[in-house]
């Protein structure tokens, strides 16, 4: 086996073990909707076909997105996208019911959202799924969502981590709040709960101030997995503290290694081990049945997922102008960015990419000249790329290297088709992992920590108390 | 003073029937029954099994009790007890897990309007609505509770006991949570219409996905609150969920007359029924909504033995396990499925077009309804035998509403 060792693996050090999820392909500027095998975003039908074939391939676990607005672009709904998707625990707690290993992972809003109500519906998704909950915890700030609840946008953008850090320790306090014994349910002595005061917590700090008792008696895994996703120095940071998989966005192999490197450099400092935190980027794929024939795939579907009206709202992220007038087959804008504050689209995270407007249009100008490109052939070609791309060996191999190399310790995978887009990788890439030694053949736990190799709350605590 | 005749159900319509389920029974004591399983209450499995249940019975649909605290024996402030259950788990996470293993009854779950988020609610049920296929609902509830309130830390209430009702402080709260309600309830609403059905139109030629003009802001403003839509979610396959109130006075009774598909009411005599119902009736009459009127459900409280002196025991064994009588909102029957039955016609010519039953002790007494009053009521022509509806709106004869911003 000497032979398939990738570039960075190691020798003497076993193989890494791949963990594998993937995310249900909705609202993103990934995901081809006018594609004839493409089905709905919302039935359930299709949440739990995908969830299904996940799950037939031993995945991890499965990964739901949010979003609290529809997004907009020149003060309009943005329509070229998939628009709509349904609610996250709802969704997640009814595929409990079709599926029996799979971890649900659910993100949910820091911000328009109270720890109680949270905790108690991520407590009972636990128990719902005998133990697969996990909650990738994210935040937001702005006025634009905030339209849509109660306090409104009322966070200032510097506080956000603060809320959220504050956020995730009540929530972990109520998931704490109960042991996990005190339910003894003796029906001779009348006895139900061994301890008067189960549940009973108090919290005091600057974003809540909340006490009472917790009606969820603890879950199987005592606490949801904790996923968290941003990129930021606070985000690192934030995911180096608490959480125990962060889910990154470099699927190239020297960002990934980089990216890998700092974090897992953070946990020292918080008093946790490598292994506690595991890094798994998001990545998309393109199979053939050769290389060529993937390469010439791939290149169809990202003309799928950039149609000429994509294109230019494409460009508009950058420009901070209205963009409608140009055509999309023809040359790029020769007018600059809108430098003021950002007001074209709302609502979507790729308008924070663009740091720099004016030097990305310059670049862009640069380059499809020298090419001879145009709008839409620059966005097609600079996009979103896929991030693999090639046969199953191809695709097995490159993702085993990643992994062996230190540049993740696994991927989330994004299909560009609802929901079959998954089948074709179930059925080819997974087996040759599988081949390699490198991902499971059989589910041996039954709950997300046990797939993810994470220690049980339980276990730690029981670990603190007896040293 | 009552409104035209045609708009109500006439007396010879099926009877509609729901239980309500509530961890291991309304009886305090429930949980010491042989039949319970005290140790299973927080399992998807024992959920699926009563769900199940009330499915083989052809029931309309089952409600699923939920609070923002801890259970207790007071009725407005916590307790230390331990000798009874305690902990439950999210009502619509419950109704979610079990959808896809049921084809035909519907599924409500409670939602407490006085701490939730309506956006995020109106997306719950919607999505609901989707992963059972249209069995979807929602019993709209306020809290009043100082604890539960303590759970949010974002407001406080006044002291609030039963005997306490009447005095200005409670009376200014309990409006103005029911004044809440109604807005979360048309708020919610107007989420569910924020969508046209045929939004979605993944027009090639163009490149959209959506019609956007078939999307529409809400921009409700209310004294609590405001939410600009539209929902994240589309149109549910309902339209709109069934929305319904449990309702034991004049402010309740308003809500489920101007904001609900359903009223659940407590009557303990078929004079007090009629009251309430003519009360429901001339209010929805008066607010000018449109559409149908509410079904009027009434609660009652069963303990079903084939023979009425095993239920009068098991009743008094359960009241001396919990230390004393067991006391309810709505009418405690005990007895058997035969004599409920009786009860239950009778009661429908007050005006009612259904009823909520709950179970004294679900292990024992939710088999007794689906297998004993249901074939009783069959027997007398009063229940169906079959379910003949895809939807609950379908089952309890609603038709789908259109949608509010449509333009023809």
């Amino acid at each position: 086996m000497s032979t398939d060792n990738g570039a960075g693996h190691r020798s003497g050090r076993p193989r890494k073990q791949i963990h594998l999820a993937a995310h249900f392909p909705g609202v993103n500027n990934t995901t081809v909707w006018s594609d004839p095998a493409a089905g709905s975003h919302v039935e359930f039908s299709s949440f739990a076909h995908f969830a299904r074939t996940a799950e037939r391939a031993k995945f991890d676990f499965l990964f739901l997105a949010e979003g609290l607005r529809l997004r907009e672009q020149g003060g309009k709904i943005y329509d070229l996208d998939v628009v709509g998707r349904p609610d996250t625990f709802t969704v997640l707690s009814a595929l409990a019911a079709v599926t029996e290993h799979l971890g649900l992972t659910g993100t949910i809003n820091s911000t328009f959202n109270e720890p109680y109500e949270v905790a108690r519906q991520f407590a009972s998704l636990d128990h719902l799924s005998g133990g697969r909950a996990a909650w990738n915890v994210v935040t937001s700030w702005d006025a634009f969502t905030g339209e849509n609840f109660r306090r409104g946008g009322f966070l200032p953008q510097e506080e956000r981590y603060s809320r959220a850090k504050e956020f995730l320790a009540t929530a972990n306090e109520l998931f704490d709040s109960w042991r996990g014994d005190e339910i003894v349910a003796d029906q001779e002595a009348g006895t139900f709960l061994r301890d008067a005061r189960a549940g009973a917590f108090a919290h005091q700090g600057r974003h809540f101030g909340i006490e009472g008792r917790f009606n969820v008696p603890r879950s199987p895994q005592g606490r949801p997995v904790i996923f968290q996703a941003g990129d930021s120095d606070e985000g690192r940071e934030f995911a180096a503290q608490g959480a125990d998989a962060i889910f990154s966005r470099y699927s190239t192999l020297k960002e990934g290694q980089a990216f890998y490197t700092d974090v897992k450099g953070r946990l020292a400092r918080h008093g946790r081990t490598p292994d506690q935190l595991l890094i798994l980027p998001a990545a998309t794929f393109v199979l053939g049945d050769t290389d060529a024939e993937a390469q010439e795939l791939a290149r169809e579907v990202r003309r799928q997922q950039v149609s000429g009206a994509t294109a230019i709202k494409h460009l508009e992220f950058v420009w901070n102008r209205d963009l409608s007038g140009y055509d999309p087959e023809g040359p790029l804008p020769d007018i600059d960015p809108d430098p003021g504050e950002h007001t074209i689209a709302r609502g979507r995270a790729q308008v924070r990419m663009y740091r720099d407007p004016l030097a990305t249009a310059r670049e862009w100008r640069e380059l499809a000249a020298a090419k001879n490109w145009s709008i839409r052939d620059l966005v097609v070609e600079t996009g979103n790329r896929q991030s693999f791309v090639g046969s199953p060996a191809t695709v097995a191999a490159t993702i085993d290297d990643f992994v062996q190399a230190d540049a993740a310790d696994g991927f989330i995978l994004v299909p560009h088709i609802t929901p079959g887009g998954l089948d074709v990788f179930a059925d080819t890439v997974v087996p040759l992992l599988q081949e390699r030694g490198v991902f499971r053949t059989e589910y041996e736990g039954t709950t997300l920590r046990d797939h993810l190799g994470l220690a049980h709350p339980d276990h730690a605590r029981a670990g603190r108390v007896a040293s | 003073m009552s409104a035209s005749p045609s708009l109500y159900p006439p007396l010879s319509a099926p009877l509609h029937l729901a239980v309500a389920l509530n961890g291991a029974g309304w009886h305090p004591a429930a949980w010491r029954e042989p039949s319970a399983r005290p140790a299973e209450l927080l399992t998807a499995a024992y959920w699926a099994d009563l769900v199940a249940e009330a499915e083989r019975g052809l029931l309309d649909f089952v409600t699923i009790e939920d609070a923002l605290g801890l259970q207790s024996s007071h009725p407005t402030e916590p307790d230390d007890r331990t000798d009874q259950e305690r902990g439950r788990l999210d009502a619509v996470l419950i109704a979610a897990r079990v959808a896809p293993l049921t084809r035909h009854i519907g599924l409500v779950p409670t939602v407490i309007t006085t701490h939730t988020e309506p956006f995020h609610i109106s997306k719950a049920i919607a999505t609901l609505d989707y992963v059972s296929t249209g069995r979807a609902g929602v019993r709209v509830q306020v809290s009043a509770r100082q604890n539960e309130a303590a759970h949010f830390g974002r407001r406080t209430f006044p002291p609030f006991r039963i005997e306490d009702l009447d005095t200005p402080a409670v009376r200014e709260l309990t409006a103005e949570l029911f004044e809440e309600a109604g807005d979360y309830v048309e708020a919610v609403r107007r989420l569910w219409d924020s969508w046209e059905d045929d939004a979605e139109i993944r027009d090639v030629a163009t490149g959209r996905f959506v019609d956007r003009d078939k999307l529409h802001y809400i921009d409700f403003e209310g004294r609590h609150f405001s939410v600009k839509g539209p929902s994240i979610t589309p149109r549910p396959p309902q339209g709109q969920p069934l929305v319904s109130a449990l309702a034991h006075q004049r402010l309740p009774f308003r809500l489920v007359a101007r904001s609900t598909d359903l009223g659940y009411i407590t009557p303990h005599d078929n004079d007090q029924a009629r009251a309430i119902t003519d009360e429901i009736r001339t209010e929805h009459a008066a607010s000018g909504r449109d559409g149908e009127a509410p079904h009027i459900f009434g609660d009652l409280v069963v303990f079903l033995d084939d023979d009425p002196a095993a239920a009068a025991d098991r009743r008094d064994r359960l009241d001396g396990l919990a230390g004393h009588p067991y006391t309810s909102d709505a009418q405690i029957f005990t007895g058997t499925p035969a004599d409920l039955a009786d009860l239950l016609l009778e009661r429908r010519e007050a005006g009612l077009t259904g009823f909520r039953l709950r179970p004294a002790v679900i292990g024992h007494d939710l088999q007794a309804i689906t297998r004993g009053l249901v074939p009783e009521l069959q027997r007398r022509g009063a229940f169906r035998t079959a379910y003949e509806a895809d939807t609950l709106r379908g089952l309890l004869g609603l038709s789908r509403p259109a949608n509010r911003y449509a333009t023809a």
